[in-house]
């Protein structure tokens, strides 16, 4: 067997794979990340919080009214969103002139008030999500057993991630949105209402969040701390891709969940930290991020 | 005149002041109960750690002997700055005079030392460490109801002689991990076994797959998880996922809670083999417990640890009130160790000149679906581990105290 520094080939292709589930996880949520402050310039710190009641919805629509994994998959982002939509009205929007720690903080306080409530509520050991039974089981691939949901998890990462990119690139919607962002005041001018369309840009972006979330709960469990763990890490990610840039955001998530997914393999011990010397080391070389541009 | 007498008044207030001291300083036994409120341990200890003290309490029946005790709990963040800074402000401003719990080893270590600086009182249930009574240990801390040896004792001692003779670890990486990875392999190669591979997890960490793919390659017959609470939880549901134990490979969860076999559910956890000190389903008495303690949380089982803090604040409440005073943590201490234990939760007991109270463990075996009848059903019990053998023997620990 071939061996790289000691790993075989067959393991280090696992661990690539392994990789690459969890970059997409990253992916999906530094996308609604990006998506949000590209357009609107707002630093989304509900981002995490907003995850984990994507998963929660998920659990409720199970518990309260027997609605299964596939159905929750598209009405979690609905709802979530919908609550997203009502934050971006009621608070964020009365926020927009000001500078941009003031939105930091608002959802930053959302954040640990979601978080707290749902933690004194279901504890921190979190509920157990069951698998579809279409994806439990898996495919014997050679060098590694690949779980069906886990390969799903990529699937339908790269499909969301995609067509986001596409949407807000290549469509007219697109560069609405885009054009509302650089001029509000002019594409308001040509009898477009800017604000609902960023209300709808917010409620989007939370819905992606929602989404990861659902996509989350069978594989973790079902836990209040389970966007807290993660959403620092999905912000490093966002900062290493270029604050705003939706390319960016997607290929920095899945890059870096392949570079903790090799840490791991040769020193594991440092496998939480590399994704933060990857930031300080981007931020030396190029402020703007890897995709970003200076505004 | 009347200056001479005002000073007279002064020297004999201080005086008054002085001998109230040697009795119980401030007239208040302030109880301070320092765990994880809000993270990966806070199901394990928290809130449920500060109502089983409260309950010692009440149970002890502190008013009646005219004690007047004050309970107050606090967050540590499993951090270990935040830990010791609580701990100082606790004894030095607070008043605090003894700290109970603190589960996270690497906190417990560092409140020890503070404990032993200010010479107060330190009963730990959520540690594990058990280098706390070995080259750690102090002449203020007792370390209550379980640590890695014993653990390690149960649980790994159990798999080897069941034929897991070839390990790979799984290892949170921090002091907790290392003791318990430490201690594990101890007994694995003393039985004849051996430690094929271990990978240190940062901790908490949220995805194990990785790493069980490492232990998957190892081919070992026994993948030992030295983690504990949402880490353990998560790496045996992943476990599950990538088709581990269905491949012929056994997990051995070295530190598992009541709490944690709840949340992974029973379809999940069977068959898990484990090490408890307590088990809220064996006695009247525990089940008297319980149903107090789930008027308070419902639909929670209280942990080893929780009921461990009860235990130790009922011995400790016996020894202040023994001594007539809580002053001087080190003579508290002794007088613990000098005095056989005895309360409704552990039973009878005893505290070792190092600091390791004794008690038996017990082999658990986690419940199919079908052979659980009622809501909290979740253990039978494999073996009861004799309090003589069920931690380490004093010699092996090499603590100071001890020579």
């Amino acid at each position: 067997m071939t061996e790289i520094f000691g790993v075989s080939t067959q393991a280090l292709f696992g661990q690539l794979l392994i990789g690459l589930i969890n970059g997409s996880f990253y992916a999906l949520l530094s996308l609604g990340l990006a998506v949000i402050f590209g357009l609107l310039n707002i630093i989304n710190f509900a981002h995490g919080a907003q995850y984990m009641m994507g998963a929660f919805c998920g659990y409720f629509l199970l518990l309260k009214f027997g609605i299964g994994y596939w159905w929750a998959l598209a009405l979690a982002p609905l709802i979530i969103g919908l609550i997203g939509m009502i934050i971006e009205r009621l608070m964020l929007s009365r926020l927009y002139q000001l500078d941009h720690l003031y939105g930091l903080l608002l959802t930053f306080g959302l954040a640990l008030i979601v978080q707290g409530l749902a933690r004194n509520e279901y504890g921190t050991s979190g509920i157990p999500y069951d698998m579809p039974a279409a994806l439990t089981g898996g495919q014997n691939l050679g060098f590694m057993f690949l779980p069906n949901y886990r390969a799903w998890v990529i699937v339908a990462s790269l499909v969301v991630c995609v067509s986001t990119w596409f949407v807000t690139e290549k469509t007219k919607l697109g560069s609405y949105l885009r054009a509302a962002t650089e001029n509000p005041a002019l594409v308001q001018a040509f009898g477009i209402n800017v604000p609902r369309m960023i209300t709808l840009t917010y409620g989007f972006g939370v819905a992606l969040a929602a989404f990861a979330g659902v996509m989350a709960a069978p594989i973790y469990q079902v836990n209040p701390l389970m966007g807290a763990d993660l959403i620092i890490v999905v912000f490093a990610v966002v900062v290493i891709g270029g604050m705003g840039s939706i390319m960016g955001s997607i290929v920095t998530g899945f890059a870096l969940g392949v570079i903790e997914g090799l840490t791991k393999v040769f020193y594991p011990e440092a496998s939480n930290t590399v994704v933060f010397i990857v930031m300080v080391v981007v931020l030396l070389i190029k402020p703007a991020g890897l995709f970003g541009t200076q505004r | 005149m009347l200056q001479k007498r005002s000073a007279l008044l002064v020297v004999s207030l201080a005086f008054a002041a002085g001998a109230a001291n040697a009795q119980i300083s401030d007239g208040i036994v302030k109880i301070g109960v320092l765990n994880d409120m809000s993270g990966l341990y806070s199901d394990i200890s928290g809130q449920g750690s500060v109502f089983a003290a409260r309950q010692a309490v009440a149970d002890f029946g502190a008013a009646a002997k005219g004690l007047k005790v004050e309970v107050i709990g606090a967050d540590h963040q499993n951090k270990p700055d935040v830990g010791s800074s609580i701990a100082r402000q606790w004894y030095d401003v607070d008043k605090v005079d003894v700290i109970l719990d603190v589960p996270t080893s690497s906190v417990a270590l560092a409140v020890s030392e503070v404990t032993r600086d200010k010479n107060k009182v330190f009963l730990v249930s959520g540690a594990a460490a058990s280098d706390l009574t070995g080259e750690k240990c102090t002449p203020n801390t007792i370390h209550w109801t379980y640590d890695t040896w014993a653990l390690a004792n149960g649980t790994g001692k159990a798999m080897v002689k069941t034929g897991g003779n070839t390990w790979f670890f799984l290892t949170a990486d921090y002091a907790f991990g290392h003791a318990l990875e430490r201690d594990t392999a101890a007994v694995v190669e003393a039985n004849g076994g051996k430690v094929l591979g271990r990978v240190r997890h940062p901790f908490p960490g949220t995805d194990f797959s990785s790493f069980l793919l490492q232990a998957q390659a190892s081919k070992a017959k026994v993948i030992g998880l030295a983690n504990a609470g949402g880490d353990t939880i998560n790496s045996i549901k992943q476990a599950a996922e990538f088709g581990i134990v269905k491949g012929g490979q056994q997990l051995a969860g070295l530190l598992m809670f009541i709490s944690d076999v709840h949340a992974l559910g029973l379809q999940t956890a069977q068959g898990l083999v484990l090490t408890e000190a307590w088990y809220w389903d064996m006695t009247a008495a525990n089940r008297d417990f319980t149903k107090k303690f789930q008027a308070q949380f419902p639909g929670k089982f209280p942990t080893m640890v929780q009921a461990g803090v009860y235990s130790a604040v009922i011995h400790y409440l016996k020894a202040v009130t023994a001594l007539k005073s809580d002053a001087d943590g080190k003579a508290v201490v002794a007088k613990m160790k000098a005095t056989p234990t005895d309360d409704k939760l552990f039973g009878k007991g005893t505290v070792r000149a190092d600091g390791r109270k004794i008690h038996p463990m017990y082999l658990f075996e986690v419940k199919k679906p079908q052979e659980s009848k009622y809501a909290g059903d979740y253990y039978k019990l494999r073996a009861t581990i004799p309090a003589a053998e069920a931690f380490r023997p004093i010699a092996d620990g090499h603590c100071p105290l001890v020579k």
